[in-house]
């Protein structure tokens, strides 16, 4: 918490002293570079603080890292539901977050968000090449958007960015304990007359620590180490067990 | 207190699965039975893939088959030749299932494998055992004597095979084949297969009672052992921690459960068993029945 305030202190003078020099368009910082998924981890919240030179609108969007993604239709086979079509969408934001002051329709004209790829409806995500064309693309990809809405993986949030003052402003991205490791990318746009006037990047890492981390690279790299040990670990246990039992 | 599962990659509650562990673990200390069978479609209720389940289940088996086969060893109780000869066919039935489960995961099917696979023997074990609890309950005695064991054709495949312990001179392709099918069972269910096998054994090879499950336990231990390591090769998909918690609430609820046994009435308590089986059954046929709240999903990352 001191840390934030520290930072919130150090926007404020940068607020204060921007006018004189006018360097600055637009400052950004987050709480913490680093979201760290640890034993207990049950999610994680950052803040995200920034200075603008003037009155404007803000845009704020979290993207994680890509990769594929199958979304896989279900049909029902002799009363029971069963997988049938599949598409897979080739470079897929794991995390998709936008936050935005007010309703983003109400100073962002959609050419301009659709020419930056802003906004859910704006996402770019392609069929992979190797698939057949689908002719019901459409509702493969909704239905991509709409599995990670209610993972809580893609959000949109107008009113989630609050100014402070006039060019103070600060929101929260909240990452849920579903959340997939990567560099993730923090764009925050600064709207003005319906022009992106700005674009700041910061980048921040989602990475596993400690035991976990160890325990999740460990059963990827060295699989067959990784299996005999689950067994070494289970017969001990077991025999622990039976030597209790005996005793008692 | 909710902790992190590194494979699984989801937080559970820990005091939930140690009391499934227990849970299970007292219904198997009660009954000498594996556990695994209900364990399994548990794990999927809460949340964790089905995929994850059924390896780490596979991992837990392991310490709660040496555990129990200790007692037995002991008494002099396990048929080490028919264990290995067993195992002979389990290890290639395991592989077997294992390879099936990898393409299988592939093609997006094997959710439905193993919960199919699962309201199929659930459904028969359940019904078996509320209809020989029903039986003893209204107390139909039928005796009938039996030989100790019929001698059927296939008993006369070539390989024939002399196995001192359970005083048996059979074909050896039989208990292979035996153990080739509980081993794919094993692979795809994440069970260790003793209610398949432990019929199998008394009806089918005709062996006798008191060398049965400690014979059954000898060859999971290494079924499952092979399940484990291929599952952790293959798909990445045993969760140690997973593992630990359950065994820890396993190991306790089956101590209380072994005292407990002595203590209740048998038949009841098979009812209620058979009860559960059912029910755990209907569950799964009902969540493959009913429609659901979105007909698309994401099938997880592809692997290149």
């Amino acid at each position: 918490m001191r840390k934030v305030k520290n930072l919130l202190a150090g926007v404020v003078l940068l607020a204060a002293a921007t006018p004189a020099y006018a360097a600055e368009e637009l400052v950004v910082d987050l709480s913490s570079s680093v979201v760290e998924i640890t034993a207990g981890f049950v999610g994680s919240e950052l803040l995200l603080f920034g200075a603008t030179d003037g009155e404007g609108d803000v845009v704020v969007i979290v993207r994680g890292p890509l990769r594929d993604e199958i979304v896989r239709r279900k049909e029902r086979v002799a009363g029971i539901w069963v997988n049938r079509d599949e598409l897979v969408f080739t470079g897929v934001p794991a995390f998709y977050a936008v936050a935005s002051n007010r309703p983003m329709e109400e100073f962002l004209p959609e050419a301009v968000a659709a020419k930056n790829w802003i906004g859910l409806e704006n996402l770019l995500l392609l069929p992979h090449w190797k698939q057949p064309y689908a002719e019901d693309y459409d509702s493969f990809r909704a239905a991509l958007i709409r599995n990670k809405q209610r993972q809580g993986l893609y959000s949109l949030q107008p009113g989630n960015v609050i100014f402070l003052s006039s060019r103070l402003f600060r929101t929260k991205i909240r990452f849920p304990t579903t959340v997939s490791v990567g560099t993730y990318g923090v764009d925050v746009y600064l709207v003005r007359d319906g022009n992106i006037v700005t674009v700041d990047t910061t980048l921040l890492n989602v990475r596993k620590v400690g035991f976990e981390a160890g325990v999740f690279d460990f059963a990827h790299r060295h699989s067959l180490a990784y299996g005999v040990l689950a067994i070494f670990i289970a017969a001990v246990a077991g025999w622990l067990a039976s030597v209790m039992f005996r005793k008692s | 207190m909710q902790i992190y599962l590194p494979i699984a990659e989801m937080s559970v509650n820990v005091f939930l699965i140690l009391g499934m562990g227990g849970g299970v673990g007292f219904l198997s200390g009660l009954f000498g039975v594996g556990g695994g069978f209900l364990m399994t479609p548990l794990l999927i209720f809460i949340g964790i893939p089905p995929a994850v389940a059924v390896a780490t289940e596979a991992n837990q088996i392991v310490a709660s088959s040496v555990s129990g086969v200790l007692a037995h060893w002991r008494r002099a109780n396990v048929d080490v030749k028919m264990g290995l000869t067993l195992l002979a066919g389990g290890i290639v039935g395991s592989s077997f299932g294992v390879w099936l489960f990898t393409i299988l995961r592939g093609l997006g099917q094997i959710d439905l494998v193993i919960k199919l696979s699962y309201v199929v023997f659930l459904s028969v074990i359940g019904v078996l055992m509320l209809s020989e609890s029903a039986r003893a309950l209204m107390r139909v005695k039928r005796q009938i004597r039996r030989k100790r064991h019929y001698h059927y054709w296939i008993h006369g495949l070539p390989l024939k095979m002399r196995f001192r312990r359970s005083r048996l001179y059979i074909s050896a392709l039989l208990p292979i084949g035996i153990g080739f099918l509980v081993g794919v069972l094993s692979a795809i269910m994440g069970v260790g297969g003793g209610f398949v096998m432990v019929p199998a054994m008394i009806y089918l090879l005709g062996m006798p009672t008191v060398v049965v499950v400690g014979t059954s336990l000898f060859q999971i231990i290494f079924v499952t052992a092979n399940v484990t390591i291929l599952q952790a090769v293959h798909n990445q998909t045993v969760d140690v921690v997973l593992a630990l918690i359950l065994l820890t609430g396993g190991v306790i609820g089956a101590q209380i459960g072994a005292r407990a046994s002595g203590r209740l009435q048998g038949e009841h308590l098979r009812g209620l068993l058979g009860l559960m089986v059912i029910a755990v059954c209907a569950k799964l046929t009902y969540d493959l029945v009913i429609t659901p709240l979105d007909l698309f999903f994401l099938g997880g990352v592809v692997a290149n």
